[in-house]
């Protein structure tokens, strides 16, 4: 033992680099490493890309383009996603700035789904149109704020961890849907819905903008961004997130309810991505199967942190997110690689954004040769 | 038939077991790695592709070395997925639940992308299989076998159960019985603490999170290769990387509780082919029974509260020194 204390008394050398927090940083910086990020992060994707295929790294990254928004029914597909995406990130907004970590937005989101095809397969040709989309919307964003406000509830009483429990949820869900499927499939046996309604187009989201319904995906999404923006930054309800986020002592102090608002929070939250469920059901696949929600639960909760919970931010990367995954399938087939090919994109992009986020909060200086400290 | 039942939960409970045992070993440091299924899949496409090289280029392949080689280069895939995981959280103080989604994004494509083109790639023609290695991953103790009943129910299996129990036995000891292990827990619980009582808390940090990784990337190794017998298959053993993060609560973060605790996993995921009278309905709900009592079990320990049942008291969180 003594040996050891002698050991560890010995002066250590003062390190080669000193990393300090940035009190502030101008915003052209802040842009600047982002935008630096993101192209080291292409450069490496070519790279790579170039050593497994010997294709020209151009070339694919204008094939890339040509995937995303090559043509007018691209375009709106990658619209379409990027709204998606958009919007179960600005479901976890008021959850993660509350510090409520909603791993759940998957399960949210496919719940919402599921209601939504429930009342679309059960009412479908028993309700006028416009009653029966107004009974879905309800319907999922019941199930979308039971999903949410189910952990909350333990967490607001009893500090369950929510990271743990919003994960599980999301399985039990996907084994839900799992469950309503085997009794809503088309041809017996086959395991899959199928479309819902083909012929009577019950429960389908109406054509809007020329030849696609998703552009209520454009309208709803826009609504919700702005009103998130609002809610957060104008609101009481808005404030008291904010305040239990920060200490959840300081709250109680002020006299906030904390439990309500966790609760409250969560039922928002919960809703939004059910929302997100709805337009996926509705607007988009008109049908039901577990991967509805397509792990888009896990990337909006990147999409969320990495803009730092702005909701315009949180446009961009949800666009450059789904930009990416979308140009990546047509140079899959392209190139005759196999289309998985975008998860690792996305990981690198992922990667380097998370990282970068390190030169924006600290500034690293090197220790300058023979001045001592 | 039980005899059977428990046969084939041990196999399902093997592959839960390294998830759950590299994790835990990543969060008694205190970090919360959520891309175990990534790292699992680096894993065994790790172990697939290096020996599918070695079958391909050796004229006459051998068993052993194959083994060794599938075994190297998914130590090497996995570990190298912990160590971007470590890098991230750790030196450049990202998020660790966003990081290990990153990572589990990342890893699955990369496997299902490798498993899918890889055997093209390398200037082949169908599907990647590894019949040798998987043959010398299978291959079991010749004389234990034929034991009646206890033979059939253990000792039917490769010799990655051996290694599964094993990592396990040595994981108890070394968290409960030495120092480093010690120190270890101390670090999970209150890194400042650690720092201050001259503990090099980055350090532990890298190496639990590197070599829980490897550990992890075991079971997608076990699968690939045991279980699957050398092909892969694209998204197959996901949700076993899910249920490893949850077997780690189940067993309230013990490496002796994750035995039996992946034992019960491994039955109820394989319980509906036992059960009579279930039909196409029910067997869906039956899946959702590890799921379901996981979350059982997390309202149970915090309803509880009891000291020795409770996460690590920093998991999540980040450590920097310069912040406190």
């Amino acid at each position: 033992m003594s040996e050891e204390t002698t050991q560890s008394v010995k002066i250590r050398k003062e390190p080669l680099v000193h990393i300090i927090k940035r009190a502030e940083i101008a915003v052209w910086k802040a842009i600047l490493i982002r935008i630096i990020a993101v192209i080291l992060a292409l450069v490496v994707c070519g790279i790579i890309i170039v050593a497994l295929t010997g294709y020209n790294p151009l070339e694919v990254y204008i094939g890339l383009a040509d995937g995303a928004l090559g043509t007018t029914r691209r375009t709106w597909a990658t619209i379409k996603d990027t709204c998606t995406l958009l919007l179960v990130g600005l479901a976890l907004v008021p959850a993660f700035k509350m510090r409520f970590w909603n791993i759940g937005a998957e399960g949210q989101m496919l719940m919402g789904g599921c209601a939504s095809a429930a009342i679309m397969i059960y009412l479908g040709d028993k309700v006028p149109t416009p009653v029966l989309i107004i009974l879905m919307l309800l319907s999922s964003l019941a199930a979308g704020i039971i999903w949410g406000v189910i952990p909350a509830i333990f967490k607001a009483n009893w500090n369950t961890n929510e990271t743990l429990f919003t994960l599980m949820m999301n399985y039990v869900a996907v084994q839900l849907v799992n469950f309503a499927v085997t009794f809503w499939e088309g041809r017996a046996g086959s395991n899959v819905v199928g479309t819902i309604n083909p012929e009577t187009k019950a429960g389908w989201l109406s054509e809007i903008f020329g030849k696609s319904s998703y552009g209520w995906h454009l309208i709803i999404v826009l609504i919700v961004t702005l009103l998130i923006f609002v809610y957060m930054r104008y609101t009481k309800h808005g404030y008291e997130i904010a305040v239990v986020g920060e200490s959840q002592n300081t709250a109680k102090y002020a006299g906030i309810n904390v439990k309500k608002v966790i609760i409250r929070t969560m039922a928002l939250s919960g809703a939004i991505a059910a929302l997100a469920g709805f337009l996926a059901v509705a607007g988009a696949d008109h049908t039901i199967k577990s991967d509805t929600a397509g792990g888009r639960g896990f990337t909006a909760i990147v999409v969320a942190w990495l803009a730092k919970l702005d909701p315009f931010t949180m446009i961009l990367m949800s666009f450059l997110l789904v930009f990416l995954s979308n140009g990546s399938v047509q140079i899959a087939t392209q190139f005759n690689l196999n289309d998985n090919m975008s998860d690792v994109i996305t990981g690198i992009i992922l990667f380097f954004i998370l990282g970068c986020e390190f030169f924006a909060n600290y500034k690293v200086q090197f220790r300058k040769r023979g001045v001592k400290a | 038939m039980i005899i059977s039942l428990i046969q084939r939960s041990i196999t399902m409970a093997l592959i839960m077991l390294f998830g759950a045992d590299g994790e835990i070993l990543t969060e008694k440091s205190g970090n919360l790695n959520l891309g175990v299924p990534g790292i699992m899949y680096m894993g065994g496409i790790g172990g697939l592709m290096g020996s599918f090289l070695y079958e391909n280029y050796a004229a006459e392949p051998v068993g052993i070395v194959a083994l060794l080689i599938a075994l190297f280069s998914s130590l090497l895939c996995s570990g190298l997925a912990a160590l971007l995981y470590s890098f991230l959280t750790i030196t450049l103080r990202a998020n660790q639940n966003v990081t290990g989604l990153a990572l589990t994004t990342f890893g699955v494509g990369f496997g299902n992308f490798f498993g899918g083109s890889f055997s093209k790639l390398a200037g082949g023609v169908g599907q990647i299989s590894v019949q040798t290695t998987a043959g010398a991953f299978k291959a079991s103790i010749p004389g234990l076998k034929d034991i009646p009943v206890l033979g059939q129910l253990f000792f039917d299996r490769g010799w990655m159960f051996y290694l599964g129990i094993g990592i396990t036995v040595v994981l108890v000891y070394f968290l409960k019985n030495t120092r480093k292990g010690l120190a270890l827990r101390a670090i999970g619980e209150n890194p400042a603490t650690a720092d201050a009582a001259g503990i090099n808390v980055i350090r532990y940090k890298y190496i639990a999170t590197v070599v829980g990784g490897m550990i992890s990337g075991l079971g997608g190794l076990y699968f690939v290769m045991d279980y699957s017998s050398g092909t892969w298959s694209n998204n197959s053993f996901g949700e076993f990387g899910w249920l490893s993060v949850a077997l780690v609560i189940f067993a309230m973060w013990k490496p002796l509780n994750v035995m039996w605790g992946s034992l019960v996993f491994g039955a109820l995921s394989i319980l509906y082919l036992y059960v009579k009278g279930l039909n196409t309905h029910t067997t869906q709900i039956f899946n959702m029974l590890p799921y379901f009592i996981t979350i059982v079990v997390l309202v149970i320990t915090s309803l509880r509260k009891r000291k020795e049942q409770q996460p690590p008291a920093s998991l999540g969180l980040p450590y920097f020194r310069e912040d406190r």
